[in-house]
C-alpha cells in the first residue's frame, strides 16, 4: 500500500516538475494571442531562454538570475516578433518561423562562443532550490521519499508557475490592463476608437509572451536537469502553444492542458524506472492524441478573440 | 471645422470643408456613398490627421491628434459598423479605456455598473447593464454605443448613419433619445442619405458632395427634392425606365422554406415565393428578416431545414452551389462582392472564369484552357466596359463599380434562368448605380427572373415589378410595384399589417 | 507569358522576387554584422562556405544531397499554402514516409523496377493519409492545421519510434531498422563502388571519382520532376485553380461552385504525399533505414524556411532548396576553418524569413531611398 502511494506521489512529483516550463510558455501564449497576436514563434523563445538561463546561472552562479536572465532574453525575441508584426504588419505566423530559426540560432551561436565551440553549457551548480527542503528529511515533518517529499518538495519554478497562472489570470480578467488587452485582442478598431493604444497593449503582450517563453526555458534548463543543450527544447514551445489552444486561450484552462502533457511524461518516466513492459513510445503519444481528440469535440464551441492573426494598421486605408 | 481638405495619396477625400454646429442643435451632414461624410468626422474624432484645415471646439482651435483629445474636448463618434466588443458585457464597453479602479489597476465593476445605470436612467437610453453585446439587438447596440459617448461626458455627438440598421420602431426611438440629448445641451451632428430622416430630427444640413462643401441650408426652409438636387448635383429622376411586359412561365417556386442560420436559429420560417419569367421581383425588408439564409438557400450555399425549392419546376432544394450554377442556371450578384463575388488575386479573366474553370471550352481533360479563358474575359471586358480593359488586371485593383460590372458580366454572360441580385448597388456612386439597374431590368426584358433584395426601399420600388415583403423570415405581403405606398410596405417590413 | 519591361520592374522591384532578393541580402548582411560583433571576420566565414561548396565536386554533390529533402518539403509546404494552409506538419509526414519506406523496402523481395518506384508510392500514399487527415478535422470539425499537424507530428514521431520495437523491423537493442533490400535502394553504383573496378574508377577519374565518392542517388531527378508537377498542377489544371482560389478567397471559391472543404482535404493530401516522398528518398537513397529518433530532425521544418523564402512556387522552392542545402553543407564548414559557430547560418535563413515577413518593412526602406 506504501509502494502504491508513494509511486503515486513520484507521479504526480514528475508531472508537476515536467508541466511546469510548458505551464510558463503557454501563459506567454495566453497573453500574446489575447491581444490578438499569433506566436508561433515561442518555442525560439523558449530554447534561447533555456540557454540564457542556464548561461546566466552558470557564470553568475545565482540561479535567480539565470531566470531573469532568460526571461529577457526571450522578451528580446518578443521584441523582435513586436516590431514585425504591430508595427509592419508581418504574416504573424511567418515571422514566429523565423523567429524559432533565430533563437535557435543565436543560442547555439551564442554557446558555441562562451562553451568553446560546445552546443551545451556545462553543469550548473546553483540549480533553482527547492524552498521546501527544510520540511522533509530525517527527524523533519515529512520523512523524506514519501508522499508528502515527492509531490511537494519541487522546485521554486513550480510553485510561481501555479502562482503566475493566478495572476495572469487575474491581470486579464480583473484590472484595467487586462480588460485593455482582451478589448485588443477581440476588437482592436473599437479599442482605437476609445483611444487606447493598440500597437502599445501588442507591443507588451507579445514581449511579455516571450518573458514567460523565457522563462519556461529556464525552468527547463536549470530546473528539470541542469544544463541547456541543443536537444533539451525540442518542440516544447509548440506543446505550450497546443495546450493554449486546448485550454481555450484560458490561462486556467493552459494549466490543465499543461498538467495533461506533463502527465504522460510523468507515466512514461515512471514506467520507464519501473521497467514495465508497457510500449513508452505508445504512452508517449497519447497525449498528441487526445488534443486532437479533445480539439475535434469541442473547437466548435470555443472561440478564439476575434482579432486574432489579423493585421491591425491605424488610419486604415 | 474650416477649410479641412483630407487626401489619401492622389485621391481627395475632403476638399476645404466647412463646418459649423451649435450647441443643442442637430446638425445633419447629407451626402451620397463615398461623398466623404464619414471621412469628414474621422477627423474631427482624431482619427485621421486632416492634410489641410483648423478644428475649433468652444472657440478655442484644437489639434486633434488622436481620439482622445476629441474625447478630451466632449466630441464623442457612433460609428455606423458599431465599435463594440462582443464579449464584453455592457458595462466593460462602456468604461473601456476609461475605466474606474480601485488600488493597483484592479476594475471597479460594481461602481462602474451603478453609473451605467444613472447615465442609461437620466438620458431614456434603456440597456441592460450586465448584458452581453453579442446577446443584444442592434437597437441596444446602438444605445450601448451613444452611452459610451455620454459617459466620456461628451456634448458633441457624431452619428454615423444611425439609422441604416434599424427598424421603424428603433428609429422613432432614436428620434426620443436625440430629442433628450438636445435639450440637456448636447449638440448632435448626423451622417445620412435618407432624407426623410433629416427632415424628421435636423435643425441644420450641410452637403458634401465629391468630398467638396455645396451648402448649409436651415432644415425647415427647404423642401426633400431640393435637398436631393444639392446632394445628387443635379435633378435626379429616381424612376427606372422600363417597359410593360407580360410575365411568363413560373421560373422560381418556394412553397415552406424553413433555413437556420450560423447560430442555428430559424432564420427562414415556412417562406412561399413565385417568380415569373419577364420580371423582377424584389424583396423589401430591414436587414436580419432572413434574406441572407433566403439567398444562401437559392444559391446552395446553406444546406435548408424543410421545404421546396424549384426552379423550372425540376426541385433543386439542397444542391451544391456548382449544380445551381451550371445546372440549373441559377446566377448570382452576391451582397459582398468583395468577400463573395471576387478573388482579389486573381486577374479579371480568372474571376470571369470563377464558375465555368471546369467545363468547356475553359479545360478539358483537367487541364485549363488560358488561350480561352483570356479570350472570354477580353470579349467581356469590351462588351461590359470594365475598365481598364485589360484581362490580366488583378481584380483588386478595380474601382468598385468596375468590380460589380465584372460580377455582372460573367453573371449574365452565364444565361441564366434566374438572376438573384443581393443589394447589388451598395456602396457604389450614382452612375454606377445606374447601369446595375439597367442591367436587371435588361435581364427582365430578354425573359429572365430577376430577384432584387435590398434594404433600400427606394430601390426595391423603383426596380422591380412586384415587391414581396420579408419580416421574420416569412413573406408577409406581395404588392404590385405600380403605384405602391411606400408607407404601408415600410409598416408591413415592421411587422404590422398594411 | 510575355514578359514587358514594366512587368519585369513589377515582379523584381515590388514583387516576390525583390522582396526575396532584398530579404536574402538583408539576412547575410545581418549574418555578417554577428559574425564580425563575435569577433571573426565574416569574410572569411563566407567565403569558407563558398569554399565549402563549390571546391570539390564532392561538395558540390553532397549540396544536392542535402537540398533534395528540403526542396521536396518546401514544395509540400508551398502546395499547402497556395490553398491558405499553414503544414507545419510536413516534419510528421515525412516520418511516416519514411517509416514506410523503409518497411517497405525491407519486407518485399522484388525487381528493382518495381520495389523502387512501389516504396516511393506506398510512403507517400501514408504520409497523404497523415497530411490528410490534418486537412479533414479542419474541413470537418474547424481544428486549426497548425495545431493538428504539430499534434500529428509528435504522434508521427512516436508512431516511428514504436515501429522499431516490431521484432521483425527493427534490429532489437540497435535503436535501428533492418537494411532495406539492394532493390529498394536508388543510389547510383553503390554496389559498383565498393567493387574492385568501382575503386579503381575514383581513384583515376578526378571529377567524376570525386562525385562518386559522396552518397549520389537519384533523389534530386524525383525532387525535380515533383517540383515540376507541382507547378503544373498549381498553374494548368482545373484542382490548382481550385486550390488556388480557395487559400486566396474560400468564401468566393465556395460562392463559385467549388467545394472547399473538399479542397482543404485534396491540399493536405497532396502536401503529405509531397512531404513523405522526401522521408521516402532519404531513406532509399542515404540512410537505407531509419532509427530511433531522439529529437525532430527538422526536415520539415526547414521546408517551412524553403517554402517561405522560394515564395511558395515549384521553381522557387528548387532556388530556395539548393540555397538552403548549400548554406547548411557549407555552414558546417565555417567551424573548422574559421572557428565561426555553424549556426550563423540559422541566423541568416531565420532573418531572410522575418523580412520575407513584413514586405511593408522593405517598402519603407525603398521609398526612403528614393526620397
Amino acid at each position: 500500500m506504501d509502494v502504491i502511494i508513494q509511486d503515486i506521489g513520484f507521479i504526480i512529483g514528475t508531472t508537476l516538475m515536467y508541466s511546469t516550463p510548458l505551464i510558463f510558455t503557454s501563459l506567454g501564449g495566453v497573453i500574446t494571442e489575447r491581444s490578438g497576436v499569433v506566436n508561433i514563434g515561442l518555442e525560439g523563445m523558449m530554447y534561447f531562454g533555456a540557454f540564457a538561463g542556464a548561461a546566466a546561472a552558470y557564470f553568475f552562479q545565482d540561479p535567480w538570475l539565470g531566470l531573469l536572465c532568460a526571461a529577457l532574453g526571450g522578451a528580446f525575441w518578443g521584441l523582435i516578433h513586436a516590431i514585425a508584426c504591430v508595427s509592419f504588419a508581418a504574416e504573424q505566423i511567418v515571422s514566429g518561423i523565423a523567429i524559432n530559426f533565430l533563437g535557435a540560432g543565436s543560442a547555439l551561436f551564442i554557446s558555441r562562443i562562451l562553451f568553446d565551440g560546445a552546443t551545451q553549457t556545462l553543469t550548473v551548480v546553483d540549480k533553482i532550490p527547492q524552498p521546501l527542503n527544510f520540511l522533509f528529511g530525517e527527524g523533519k515533518l515529512f520523512p523524506s521519499s514519501g508522499f508528502m517529499d515527492l509531490v511537494f518538495n519541487r522546485f521554486a519554478t513550480v510553485y510561481i508557475a501555479f502562482a503566475m497562472v493566478f495572476i495572469v489570470w487575474f491581470v486579464l480578467y480583473k484590472t484595467k490592463t487586462g480588460m485593455r488587452v482582451r478589448a485588443v485582442g477581440e476588437n482592436p478598431e473599437a479599442a482605437n476608437t476609445l483611444g487606447i493604444s493598440v500597437v502599445k497593449i501588442r507591443y507588451g503582450a507579445v514581449i511579455m509572451s516571450g518573458f514567460f517563453a523565457g522563462l519556461g526555458g529556464a525552468a527547463m534548463s536549470i530546473a528539470v536537469v541542469s544544463r541547456f543543450s541543443n536537444t533539451l527544447i525540442s518542440g516544447h514551445g509548440f506543446i505550450a502553444l497546443a495546450a493554449m489552444i486546448f485550454g481555450k486561450w484560458k490561462p486556467q484552462g493552459a494549466l490543465v492542458a499543461c498538467l495533461l502533457f506533463g502527465a504522460a511524461k510523468g507515466f512514461e518516466i515512471y514506467l520507464g524506472a519501473k521497467g514495465v513492459p508497457v510500449a513508452s513510445d505508445v504512452l508517449a503519444m497519447l497525449p498528441y492524441v487526445i488534443t486532437i481528440v479533445v480539439l475535434v469535440g469541442i473547437v466548435g464551441k470555443t472561440v478564439p478573440p476575434a482579432a486574432i492573426g489579423k493585421i491591425f494598421e491605424k488610419g486604415g486605408h | 471645422m474650416s477649410g479641412i481638405t483630407k487626401k489619401f495619396g492622389d485621391f481627395t477625400a475632403n476638399q476645404n470643408i466647412n463646418l459649423t454646429v451649435h450647441r443643442g442643435e442637430v446638425h445633419a451632414l447629407l451626402g451620397e456613398n463615398g461623398a466623404g461624410k464619414t471621412t469628414l468626422m474621422n477627423v474631427l474624432y482624431g482619427l485621421y490627421k486632416p492634410t489641410e484645415g483648423t478644428i475649433k471646439v468652444n472657440g478655442k482651435p484644437l489639434q486633434v491628434s488622436d481620439p482622445n483629445v476629441a474625447i478630451a474636448n466632449g466630441i464623442g463618434m457612433v460609428h455606423q459598423h458599431f465599435m463594440l466588443v462582443d464579449p464584453f458585457t455592457v458595462t466593460e464597453n462602456i468604461i473601456l479605456g476609461n475605466e474606474p479602479t480601485k488600488t493597483f489597476g484592479v476594475l471597479d465593476l460594481q461602481r462602474a455598473e451603478e453609473e451605467v445605470r444613472q447615465l442609461s436612467q437620466t438620458y431614456g437610453l434603456h440597456v441592460e447593464a450586465t448584458a452581453k453585446i453579442q446577446d443584444l439587438s442592434v437597437g441596444s447596440q446602438q444605445r450601448v454605443e451613444i452611452l459610451k459617448t455620454l459617459y466620456r461626458g461628451a456634448q458633441i455627438l457624431i452619428l454615423d448613419e444611425p439609422t441604416a440598421v434599424l427598424t421603424p420602431q428603433e428609429i422613432q426611438e432614436l428620434a426620443n433619445i436625440i430629442r433628450n440629448l438636445t435639450k440637456a445641451g448636447k449638440s448632435i451632428i448626423i451622417i445620412t442619405h435618407k432624407l426623410n430622416e433629416i427632415k424628421q430630427v435636423a435643425d441644420y444640413c450641410t452637403i458634401i458632395r465629391r468630398g467638396a462643401h455645396i451648402d448649409t441650408v436651415q432644415v425647415n426652409e427647404v423642401s426633400e427634392d431640393d435637398l436631393a438636387a444639392k446632394m445628387v448635383g443635379r435633378e435626379v429622376s429616381f424612376k427606372v425606365a422600363k417597359k410593360q411586359r407580360e410575365r411568363g412561365d413560373k421560373v422560381l417556386e418556394i412553397r415552406g422554406l424553413e433555413v437556420e442560420d450560423s447560430r442555428g436559429i430559424t432564420a427562414v420560417n415556412g417562406l412561399d415565393l413565385d417568380l415569373y419569367q419577364g420580371e423582377i421581383l424584389g424583396i423589401a425588408g430591414i436587414d436580419g428578416n432572413g434574406q441572407k439564409e433566403l439567398i444562401e438557400a437559392l444559391t446552395g450555399l446553406t444546406k435548408v431545414r424543410s421545404g421546396v425549392v424549384k426552379v423550372r419546376d425540376k426541385e433543386v432544394t439542397n444542391r451544391t452551389p456548382g449544380e445551381m450554377i451550371n445546372k440549373h442556371r441559377v446566377a448570382h450578384i452576391p451582397e459582398d462582392r468583395q468577400k463573395r463575388g471576387l478573388i482579389f488575386e486573381f486577374d479579371i479573366a480568372e474571376n470571369m472564369v470563377l464558375e465555368k474553370y471546369n467545363v468547356p471550352p475553359f479545360s478539358r481533360w483537367f487541364t485549363l484552357l488560358w488561350d480561352k479563358i483570356y479570350q472570354n474575359a477580353d470579349l467581356l471586358v469590351k462588351k461590359f466596359d470594365i475598365r481598364p480593359q485589360d484581362s490580366r488586371v488583378l481584380a483588386r485593383a478595380l474601382s468598385g463599380g468596375n468590380q460589380q460590372k465584372m460580377i455582372i458580366a460573367r453573371e449574365v454572360s452565364n444565361d441564366p434562368e434566374l438572376l438573384i441580385a443581393a443589394q447589388p448597388t451598395r456602396g457604389l456612386d450614382v452612375g454606377a448605380i445606374e447601369y446595375v439597374h439597367q442591367s436587371l431590368v435588361e435581364q427582365r426584358d430578354a425573359g429572365k427572373g430577376v430577384l432584387l433584395i435590398s434594404f433600400e426601399l427606394d430601390e426595391i420600388i423603383n426596380v422591380s415589378d412586384r415587391i414581396a415583403v420579408i419580416y421574420e423570415g416569412e413573406i408577409v405581403g406581395i404588392l404590385d410595384a405600380e403605384g405602391v405606398d411606400e408607407k404601408s410596405v415600410g409598416l408591413m417590413m415592421a411587422g404590422g399589417s398594411a | 507569358m510575355k514578359f514587358t519591361k514594366s512587368d519585369l520592374k513589377e515582379l523584381f522591384i515590388r514583387g516576390p522576387l525583390g522582396l526575396t532578393i532584398f530579404s536574402t541580402i538583408l539576412g547575410f548582411s545581418i549574418g555578417a554584422i554577428v559574425l564580425a560583433i563575435a569577433g571573426f571576420n565574416p569574410a572569411e566565414a563566407y567565403w569558407a562556405i563558398i569554399r565549402g561548396i563549390f571546391s570539390k565536386p564532392k561538395y558540390m554533390s553532397y549540396v544536392i544531397i542535402y537540398a533534395t529533402p528540403l526542396i521536396i518539403t518546401g514544395l509540400s509546404v508551398a502546395f499547402a499554402l497556395r490553398t491558405g494552409l499553414f503544414n507545419i506538419g510536413a516534419e510528421g509526414q515525412f516520418i511516416v514516409g519514411a517509416m514506410t519506406a523503409a518497411m517497405a523496402g525491407y519486407y518485399f523481395q522484388l525487381p528493382m523496377i518495381i520495389h523502387v518506384p512501389l516504396c516511393i508510392l506506398l510512403a507517400m500514399s501514408a504520409a497523404a493519409v497523415w497530411g490528410g487527415l490534418a486537412g479533414y478535422i479542419k474541413a470537418r470539425f474547424g481544428v486549426h492545421e497548425v495545431i493538428s499537424t504539430i499534434m500529428l507530428n509528435w504522434i508521427a514521431f512516436y508512431l516511428s519510434n514504436w515501429s522499431l520495437t516490431i521484432k521483425s523491423f527493427g534490429k532489437q537493442g540497435t535503436g535501428k531498422s533492418y537494411m532495406i533490400q539492394e532493390t529498394a535502394r536508388i543510389d547510383l553504383f553503390g554496389q559498383w563502388k565498393i567493387t574492385e573496378a568501382g575503386i579503381d574508377f575514383i581513384r583515376s577519374h578526378k571529377i567524376l571519382g570525386d562525385v562518386l565518392k559522396s552518397p549520389v542517388n537519384i533523389g534530386i531527378l524525383v525532387a525535380l520532376l515533383l517540383a515540376f508537377l507541382v507547378w503544373y498542377i498549381l498553374n494548368k489544371t482545373t484542382l490548382g485553380y481550385e486550390l488556388r482560389a480557395v487559400g486566396f478567397n474560400p468564401d468566393a471559391a465556395e460562392y463559385g461552385g467549388i467545394n472547399v472543404k473538399k479542397s482543404m482535404v485534396t491540399s493536405m493530401a497532396i502536401a503529405g504525399g509531397l512531404a513523405g516522398a522526401a522521408g521516402a528518398l532519404q531513406v532509399m537513397g542515404v540512410g537505407h533505414k531509419i532509427a530511433k529518433l531522439a529529437i525532430m530532425e527538422g526536415y520539415g521544418f526547414d521546408g517551412i524556411a524553403v517554402a517561405l523564402i522560394g515564395n511558395n512556387t515549384g521553381p522557387g522552392s528548387v532556388f530556395a532548396g539548393l540555397l538552403f542545402g548549400g548554406l547548411k553543407y557549407g555552414g558546417s564548414k565555417i567551424q573548422d576553418a574559421v572557428g565561426a559557430p555553424t549556426e550563423v547560418i540559422n541566423i541568416v535563413v531565420g532573418t531572410i524569413i522575418l523580412f520575407i515577413a513584413m514586405p511593408k518593412f522593405i517598402q519603407l526602406v525603398l521609398r526612403f531611398k528614393k526620397g
